[in-house]
C-alpha cells in the first residue's frame, strides 16, 4: 500500500468542534474531528444516528455552523466566513446526497426541473438547449429515460429517486460527494444498482466520496479507508481492510459484531457484545487519536495505547496460526 | 419434522385494494401453515405483500382492503369468518400481536409508558390498578429498561427510538400472545440497537412460548431470527424452507438474485450482482412466473404458465419451473456457491466475530 505522503489530500478537517444550543442547553456534537480525505478515495464515516456522521458531512458544505477548527478544501479553508464568490466554488464543487430520496427532491417540481435546479442557481448553462443537452446526460448516466422530465418525483420508486438524486448532483460536475446514507431506504436489489453506479462514476469521472453509514458490512465493499464515530468522537480510523481485520477500539468491535451476517450458521453461534462506555477503565490521561500502525490510528491515552498493542501482536499471531 | 403442530393456516389467500377505479392484487393465493413455536421470517422487497399478509390475521386491513379469497385457521375457526370489530378484539392485541417498525403509531403521545402497559394488564386480565402497575413494572424490566420505577410515569417522546420499541413489545407481552407478529421492528434502528431487540425478542419467545412471524427485508436478520423462511415476490410466497436450506441451497431464481447482491459477496473493483427492472405492477393481470422478465434463467412456460409449488424435500418448497422433471439442470449462481464457505473466510480473516 502507498504511503500517505504520496496522495493528495483534497479535505482536511482539523479539530473540526460544532456545538448545538437548544433551550441554553449546550451540546457537543462533534468534538475535536480531525482526518483528511484523499483525492479519489473513498472515505467512509461509521456511526449510529446522532453520533454526529450527518453533522460533519453538512458542516462542510456550510449547512452547519462549526465552533471551532478548520475545514480545508484544496488546501484553502472553507468553514466560517467566505466570500459569496467562495461560498459558491464550495457550493459547486462539493455535492451532497441524501438518505430519503423523498424528502430532497420538490415533490411538486417536474424532474427536469429537479435535476436543473443547481444549473438555475448557479448559471451554470449557456443557453436553453445546453440547458437540456446537459439534463439529457444526466439522467442517461442514471439509467433514466428522457421522457422521465416532465414527470414528478411521486411517480417514480425510490430507487428512481434515488437516481435523481444523484442526477443532481452529477450535473453539477462536481469534484467532491458527500453521500448520506444514500442507500439504507432502498430495497437490497435497488441497493446493488445504486452502488454500482455510485462506483461507475468514481472511476469515470475521478470522484472523491465521503459515504456516511452506519452498516459496516456495505461499508467494507465501498470504501478504501473507513472512520468510525461515536457520540460526536472518532475513535477509529484505517484503511478498509485494516480496519476489518485488526479493530482496536471496543466500539469499533462493538459495531462490527452488530451487524447481522447473511449466514444462519455464523448468526446462530454469534454472541451479543454491548459496549457500555461506563463499564470501560478510563484511567489514565486524556485520550487522544493516535496512530498505531501506518494509517491505523486509534483513540487511546498511554495505557490504553500499550492494551492495543499486546492486542495487535494477539490478533496477528492468531491469524498466522490460522493461515 | 419435531414440531407438527400447526398454529396457524393460511390456505388460497387472496387481497385486493380498490385505488379510486382500479384494483390492485396484493395477495395472489397464498397458502402457508406456520408451525407452533417456530420463527418464521417473511423476506422480499417493498411491496411484495409482507405486511398486507400479516394484517389479515389480525383483520386489520386497509379499509379500501379486502380479502377476496381463502381461509386463515387459527384455534379451530377460520378467521376470515369474522364480521365485526368485537369479533376481531377476541384476537387482535389478545392472540396475535403485533409490533410495526414506528413505535410511535402504536403509542399514545400523551399517555405515560406505565398507563399505556397497565391499562392492557387490566383489560385483558382483569388485574387490579396495584396488581398491573406492579407487573407492568416487572414486563419494564424484563424487556431491559433501567429504573422501571422512575420511568414507568414518563411519557413517549421522553425514551429514544429502541426503548419505545421495548415497550411496545412489554405492552403486546402484556396479553400473552400466541402469536407475535415483528414488522420490521428494527429498521428504523441503529444496528447496535436493532441487535439488542432482535436478541430479546428471541429470549422472550423461548419463555413466553410463542410464535414468531418476522417480517424483514434484512437477510443478514433473517439469518438471525428465523428457524422457516418464506421468500415474498410480487404478492406470492415463492419459496419456503428451514432457514439453512434458503441460505444454503436457494432453489428460485429471485431467491438467487436477493443472494447474490448482498454486499458482503461484493468484491471491490468488480460490480456487485444486481437484479435488473423493476416488480411487476400489480393493477395488471400477471401471467406466468411474475420474476421471469427480471430473470436470467427464464424459460418459455415462465411467460406462460404460473409454475406451481414444486417439493425440494419435506420442508423446503419453491415455486419455479425450474424444479420440473422436464427443465434443464441448472446450477445456483457462482457467488453464492459455498456461500457459509465464503462469509465465514470473511469473519475470520476479519477480527469480527473472532477472539477479541
Ligand atoms: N391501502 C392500500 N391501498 C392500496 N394499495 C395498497 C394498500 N396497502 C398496501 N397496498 C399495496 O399492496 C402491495 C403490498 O404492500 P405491503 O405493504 O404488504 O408490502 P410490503 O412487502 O410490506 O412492503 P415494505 O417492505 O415496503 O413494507 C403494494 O403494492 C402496496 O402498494
Ligand atoms: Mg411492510
Amino acid at each position: 500500500m502507498s504511503t500517505n505522503q504520496e496522495k493528495e489530500v483534497l479535505l482536511s478537517v482539523n479539530h473540526l468542534e460544532v456545538t448545538f444550543y437548544n433551550n441554553k442547553k449546550r451540546f457537543r456534537a462533534v468534538k475535536n474531528a480531525c482526518f483528511d480525505i484523499y483525492k479519489g478515495e473513498t472515505f467512509a464515516l461509521v456511526g449510529e444516528s446522532g453520533s454526529g456522521k450527518t453533522t460533519i458531512g453538512r458542516s462542510i458544505i456550510r449547512l452547519n455552523k462549526t465552533s471551532d477548527g478548520d475545514i480545508l478544501y484544496k488546501g484553502k479553508k472553507i468553514n466560517g466566513k467566505l466570500s459569496k464568490d467562495d461560498q459558491k466554488e464550495v457550493v459547486r464543487n462539493i455535492q451532497m446526497i441524501f438518505q430519503d430520496p423523498a424528502a430532497s427532491l420538490n415533490e411538486r417540481a417536474t424532474i427536469d426541473y429537479c435535476v436543473s435546479e443547481g444549473l438555475y442557481n448557479f448559471g451554470l448553462y449557456k443557453d436553453e438547449a445546453d440547458r437540456e443537452a446537459k439534463v439529457d446526460q444526466a439522467l442517461e448516466a442514471v439509467g433514466l429515460l428522457r421522457e422521465h422530465k416532465s414527470r414528478y418525483p411521486h411517480e417514480f420508486s425510490g430507487g428512481q429517486r434515488q437516481r435523481i438524486g444523484i442526477a443532481r448532483a452529477m450535473i453539477m460536475e462536481p469534484e467532491f460527494i458527500i453521500a448520506d446514507e444514500p442507500i439504507s431506504a432502498l430495497d437490497v436489489s435497488i441497493r446493488a444498482q445504486v452502488l454500482n453506479l455510485m462506483n461507475k462514476f468514481k472511476e469515470e469521472r475521478g470522484l472523491t466520496y465521503l459515504f456516511i453509514a452506519h452498516d459496516l458490512s456495505v461499508v467494507r465493499y465501498f470504501s478504501d479507508r473507513i472512520a468510525v464515530i461515536h457520540k460526536g468522537r472518532i475513535v477509529e480510523i484505517a484503511p478498509t481492510d485494516e480496519l476489518f481485520n485488526y479493530p482496536l477500539h471496543p466500539y469499533t468491535h462493538s459495531l462490527l459484531q452488530a451487524v447481522p451476517m447473511p449466514d444462519p450458521r455464523i448468526e446462530k453461534s454469534k454472541e451479543l457484545v454491548i459496549y457500555d462506555e461506563s463499564k470501560r477503565d478510563l484511567s489514565g490521561e486524556k485520550p487522544q487519536l493516535r496512530e498505531i500502525r501506518p494509517g491505523h490510528f486509534v483513540f487511546a491515552n498511554d495505557r490504553e495505547m500499550a492494551e492495543y498493542e499486546v492486542k495487535l501482536k494477539e490478533m496477528e499471531e492468531f491469524k498466522k496460526a490460522n493461515q | 419434522m419435531e414440531n407438527n403442530n400447526i398454529i396457524l393456516s393460511v390456505k388460497d389467500l387472496v387481497v385486493k385494494f380498490k385505488v379510486r377505479d382500479r384494483v390492485l392484487t396484493a395477495i395472489r393465493n397464498v397458502s402457508l401453515d406456520f408451525e407452533e413455536g417456530k420463527v418464521v421470517a417473511i423476506v422480499g422487497e417493498s411491496g411484495s405483500g409482507k405486511s398486507v399478509f400479516t394484517k389479515t390475521f389480525t383483520g386489520m386491513l386497509d379499509l379500501n382492503g379486502k380479502v377476496t379469497n381463502g381461509e386463515v385457521w387459527f384455534e379451530g375457526k377460520n378467521l376470515m369468518e369474522n364480521k365485526t370489530d368485537e369479533d376481531w378484539l377476541k384476537i387482535r392485541g389478545k392472540k396475535i400481536a403485533t409490533v410495526f417498525q414506528d413505535p410511535m403509531t402504536s403509542l399514545n403521545p400523551v399517555r405515560t409508558i406505565g398507563y399505556q402497559i397497565s391499562e392492557v394488564i387490566i383489560k385483558h386480565q382483569g388485574k387490579s390498578k396495584e396488581e398491573a402497575k406492579k407487573e407492568a413494572i416487572q414486563l419494564m424490566e424484563r424487556v431491559g429498561i433501567y429504573n422501571a420505577e422512575q420511568r414507568y410515569n414518563e411519557y413517549p417522546f421522553m425514551y429514544s427510538g429502541g426503548m419505545r420499541q421495548r415497550i411496545v413489545i412489554a405492552i403486546a407481552l402484556a396479553c400473552h400472545p400466541k402469536i407475535l407478529i415483528c414488522d420490521e421492528p428494527t429498521t428504523a434502528l441503529d444496528v447496535t440497537i436493532q441487535a439488542q431487540i432482535i436478541h430479546l425478542i428471541k429470549d422472550l419467545a423461548k419463555e413466553y412460548g410463542f410464535t414468531t412471524i418476522y417480517i424483514t427485508h434484512d437477510l443478514g436478520v433473517v439469518a438471525n431470527v428465523a428457524d422457516r423462511v418464506a421468500v415474498m415476490y410480487a404478492g406470492q410466497i415463492i419459496e419456503y424452507g428451514e432457514v439453512e436450506e434458503i441460505f444454503y441451497d436457494p432453489r428460485h431464481p429471485y431467491t438467487w438474485g436477493l443472494l447474490s447482491s448482498l454486499p458482503q459477496l461484493g468484491e471491490k473493483g468488480s460490480e456487485l450482482f444486481a437484479i435488473h427492472g423493476t416488480p411487476p405492477s400489480l393493477f395488471e393481470e400477471i401471467k406466468g412466473d411474475a420474476f421471469a422478465p427480471r430473470s436470467d434463467y427464464a424459460m418459455r412456460i415462465d411467460f406462460e404458465e404460473e409454475p406451481p409449488m414444486f417439493k425440494v424435500t419435506d420442508t423446503h418448497f419453491a415455486k419455479t419451473w425450474l424444479l420440473d422433471p422436464r427443465a434443464p439442470k441448472v446450477e445456483k449462481p457462482k457467488v453464492i456457491q459455498n456461500l457459509h464457505e465464503k462469509l465465514l473466510a470473511l469473519t475470520a480473516k476479519g477480527g469480527i466475530y473472532g477472539e477479541h
